[in-house]
C-alpha cells in the first residue's frame, strides 16, 4: 500500500488487513505506555486546507504514538493565503523530506493529484477531499461496527475483540442525512459493501446526489419506514453540512425543525431498533438537528468510541504505508514467517 | 544431543523448501519433546520453583512452544498457574524499512495479570535463535509492557551467528550451521505433520541476508 486515497477501489483483503492492524494498534492504546517506536525518524506532514479539529488531532496523535515527527500545516497563516499553489506546496514538502502527507482539501481529487502528479514521493493519506472521499473515517466506522456487532465488545468499549479476520457479511447499516455533501457517506458505502454489509441511504430527495443509482446501496426517503421494516444493525447519522449549503439551511429543506422531525434521530426512533443496534455519528454533531441529545448520549451510542478508534485506524494506515520497502508491494501480500526466515530474508 | 529418530530425506515433503535443496532432519518429534521437558526442569531449577513465572512466546512458533512448556511446568510444579502468553515484536523490529510490510500480530497477556508484567519472571520462548535481533525487539516490547523482575530466554534451537550480545538461558539444541543454510522448526499444531527441526540449503530464489555481505557468495560457491 503506497497511498490511501479512496475506499472505492480497495480490495477486501486490504480492508481486512487494515482493520486487523487497527485492532492490534487499539490493543496497545490501553497500555500505560502508549508510544511505540515503529516510525521513529519518519516525518508526517498534516496538510490541511480545510478546517478540522478531530481528524487533524487524530492523525497527529496517531503519528506521535508511532514516534513519527509531525509537522502541521494549515492553509490559514501560510503561503497559501499569499496564493501558493498545491503544486508548489507539494514541492516544498518534498524538499523538506516528508515521508507521508495527510491532506485535506476542499477540492475533490486533490489527494489523488498530490499522489500521482509526481510532485513528491511520499505516501499520501486522504483526510477528506471535497465531496469525494474520507477513507480513514469509513475504516474507523467499519472497525467500530466490527468490534461491536461481530466481535461483541461490551457497551463500554472494553473486552477482547474476537473479530480479527472477520468481515461484515449480512449486517445492515443505515446512513442517514446529508448524503449529498458527505464524503463520509461515499467512503462508507463502498467500504461497507466491499466488506459484505448491506447499506441503505436515507435522506430527503434534495440531499441525495445525482448518480446515486450507480452506488452499491439502496436509497430511501423515509427514516421511520426504514428503521421499522428493515431493522438496521447500525444507524450512522450524518452531519447537516450547512456551510456547504448556499443560502443557509433553507436551500435544501424547508426548515431545520422539519428536517429534525423527519430525519433527526431521537430516543423514540432508537426504541424501534433491535436491541444490539448501535448509533454512530462522524462528528461534529449538530445536537437537536440530525441527532437529539438523548440519542447521542444513549448507552448504545458509540460516538465517543469512534473517536478513540480513529486513532488506532490512523496508526494502522500510517504503519502500513510507511513500513516496508518502497517497492510498492501491496499490503495484502504481507505474511507471517517464522523467526528464522525473518532473520534470513 | 542424540539425533534420534532421524528420517530419510525423501520422506520429508510437506511445505518444504522449493527446488533441489537437500534437507536434513536434525530433531524429530521425540527429541523435541525431550528437549522441552528438560528445559521445563531447568527453568524450575534455575528459578527455584515457578513463583511469578510467565512464559511469553514470540510468534509464530514460539507461541506453541510456550504453551507446551507451560503444560510441562504445570506437571512438574503444581503451584505453577500455567500462565503463558504471546509477545508480538513486529513494531519493534529494526528492519521494518528493509522488508515488505509485515502484518502486526497479537500480544496476549494472561487475563489475571491485568495488563502488566511488573515484577514477573518472564521467560521469552522462541523457536530458532539466530542473529538475536528478534530478541532485542522482544526486550524493547517487554519494556513497554512493564518492568519484569527477570527476563530469561528459551530457544528450541540455537544456530549461532549472533549479531548482538544476546544469549539464551535455555537451549533445546545447539546447532552449528552455515549462514547459507536454513533452519526450520515444524510443529504439528502450526504446520501440520510431525514435529521436526529441519536444515536445508537456502533455496536459490531466496534473497541473501541483507545484514551481512558474505553469505551470498558462500551460497553460490557451494553450488
Amino acid at each position: 500500500m503506497k497511498h490511501l486515497l479512496t475506499t472505492q477501489d480497495m480490495s477486501k483483503d486490504d480492508a481486512i488487513l487494515l482493520l486487523d492492524t487497527s485492532a492490534q494498534m487499539a490493543a496497545t492504546q490501553s497500555r500505560e505506555n502508549k508510544k511505540l517506536p515503529t516510525l521513529r525518524g519518519r516525518t508526517v506532514v498534516n496538510l490541511f486546507y480545510e478546517d478540522s479539529t478531530r481528524t487533524r488531532i487524530s492523525f497527529e496523535t496517531a503519528a506521535k504514538r508511532l514516534s513519527a515527527d509531525v509537522i502541521n500545516f494549515s492553509a490559514k497563516g501560510s503561503s497559501v493565503s499569499k496564493g501558493e499553489s498545491l503544486k508548489d506546496t507539494a514541492l516544498t514538502l518534498h524538499a523538506m523530506g516528508a515521508d507521508a502527507v495527510v491532506v485535506r482539501h476542499s477540492a475533490s481529487g486533490a489527494a489523488h493529484q498530490l499522489a500521482h502528479a509526481g510532485w513528491l514521493d511520499a505516501g499520501v493519506l486522504n483526510a477528506g477531499d471535497g465531496m469525494h472521499q474520507h477513507p480513514t473515517q469509513a475504516l474507523l466506522d467499519a472497525f467500530t461496527i466490527r468490534r461491536h456487532l461481530v466481535g461483541h465488545v461490551g457497551d463500554d468499549g472494553r473486552g477482547t475483540d474476537t473479530s480479527v479476520g472477520a468481515d461484515l457479511a449480512g449486517l445492515r447499516i443505515a446512513i442517514v442525512g446529508d448524503v449529498l455533501h458527505s464524503r463520509v457517506a461515499r467512503s462508507n458505502v463502498y467500504l461497507l459493501h466491499t466488506l459484505g454489509a448491506e447499506v441503505t441511504l436515507v435522506a430527503p430527495p434534495t440531499l441525495v446526489p445525482v448518480g446515486v443509482e450507480t452506488w452499491p446501496c439502496r436509497v430511501s426517503y423515509h427514516l421511520d419506514e426504514t428503521l421499522e421494516r428493515w431493522q438496521p444493525d447500525a444507524v450512522m447519522m450524518l452531519r447537516v453540512q450547512r456551510e456547504r449549503m448556499s443560502g443557509g439551511s433553507g436551500a435544501f429543506f424547508p426548515s431545520p425543525m422539519e428536517y429534525s422531525r423527519k430525519f433527526g434521530f431521537d430516543a423514540r426512533r432508537l426504541a424501534v431498533l433491535p436491541d444490539h443496534a448501535i448509533v454512530m455519528h462522524p462528528g461534529p454533531m449538530n445536537r437537536g438537528l440530525e441527532i437529539s441529545a438523548a440519542a447521542a448520549d444513549h448507552p448504545r451510542s458509540v460516538i465517543v468510541e469512534q473517536v478513540a478508534n480513529g486513532v488506532a485506524v490512523r496508526m494502522a494506515a500510517l504503519y502500513l504505508l510507511l513500513s516496508g520497502t518502497d517497492s510498492g508491494d501491496s499490503g495484502a501480500s504481507t505474511q507471517q514467517t517464522s523467526t528464522d526466515e525473518r532473520n534470513v530474508l | 544431543m542424540n539425533p534420534g529418530t532421524r528420517m530419510p530425506e525423501s520422506s520429508e515433503s510437506p511445505n518444504s523448501t522449493p527446488g533441489t535443496a537437500a534437507e536434513r532432519t536434525v530433531l524429530g518429534e521425540a527429541d523435541i519433546a525431550r528437549a522441552l521437558t528438560r528445559i521445563a526442569h531447568e527453568i524450575v531449577e534455575r528459578n527455584k520453583g515457578a513463583a511469578d513465572l510467565l512464559l511469553l512466546g514470540i510468534p509464530t512458533r514460539g507461541v506453541q512452544l510456550a504453551r507446551r512448556l507451560a503444560e510441562r511446568l504445570a506437571q512438574i510444579e503444581p503451584t505453577f498457574s500455567g500462565e503463558h502468553g504471546t509477545l508480538d515484536v513486529t513494531m519493534y523490529r529494526d528492519d521494518l524499512r528493509r522488508q515488505p510490510t509485515r502484518a502486526v500480530g497479537q500480544t496476549v497477556l494472561p487475563g489475571s495479570l491485568d495488563g502488566t508484567i511488573d515484577d514477573k519472571v518472564v521467560v521469552l520462548v522462541d523457536d530458532v535463535l539466530f542473529s538475536g535481533r528478534t530478541i532485542r525487539a522482544a526486550l524493547d516490547a517487554l519494556n513497554d509492557l512493564g518492568r519484569p523482575r527477570v527476563v530469561q530466554l528459551a530457544a528450541l534451537v540455537d544456530r549461532g551467528h549472533r549479531e548482538l550480545p544476546i544469549r539464551a538461558d535455555y537451549v533445546g539444541k545447539n546447532l552449528p550451521t552455515s549462514r547459507s543454510e536454513r533452519v526450520r522448526v515444524r510443529l504439528a499444531d502450526v504446520d501440520g505433520g510431525a514435529d521436526a527441526v529441519v536444515i536445508s540449503e537456502a533455496a536459490p530464489t531466496t534473497s541473501a541476508p541483507t545484514t551481512s555481505p558474505a553469505p551470498a557468495s558462500t551460497e553460490r560457491g557451494a553450488r
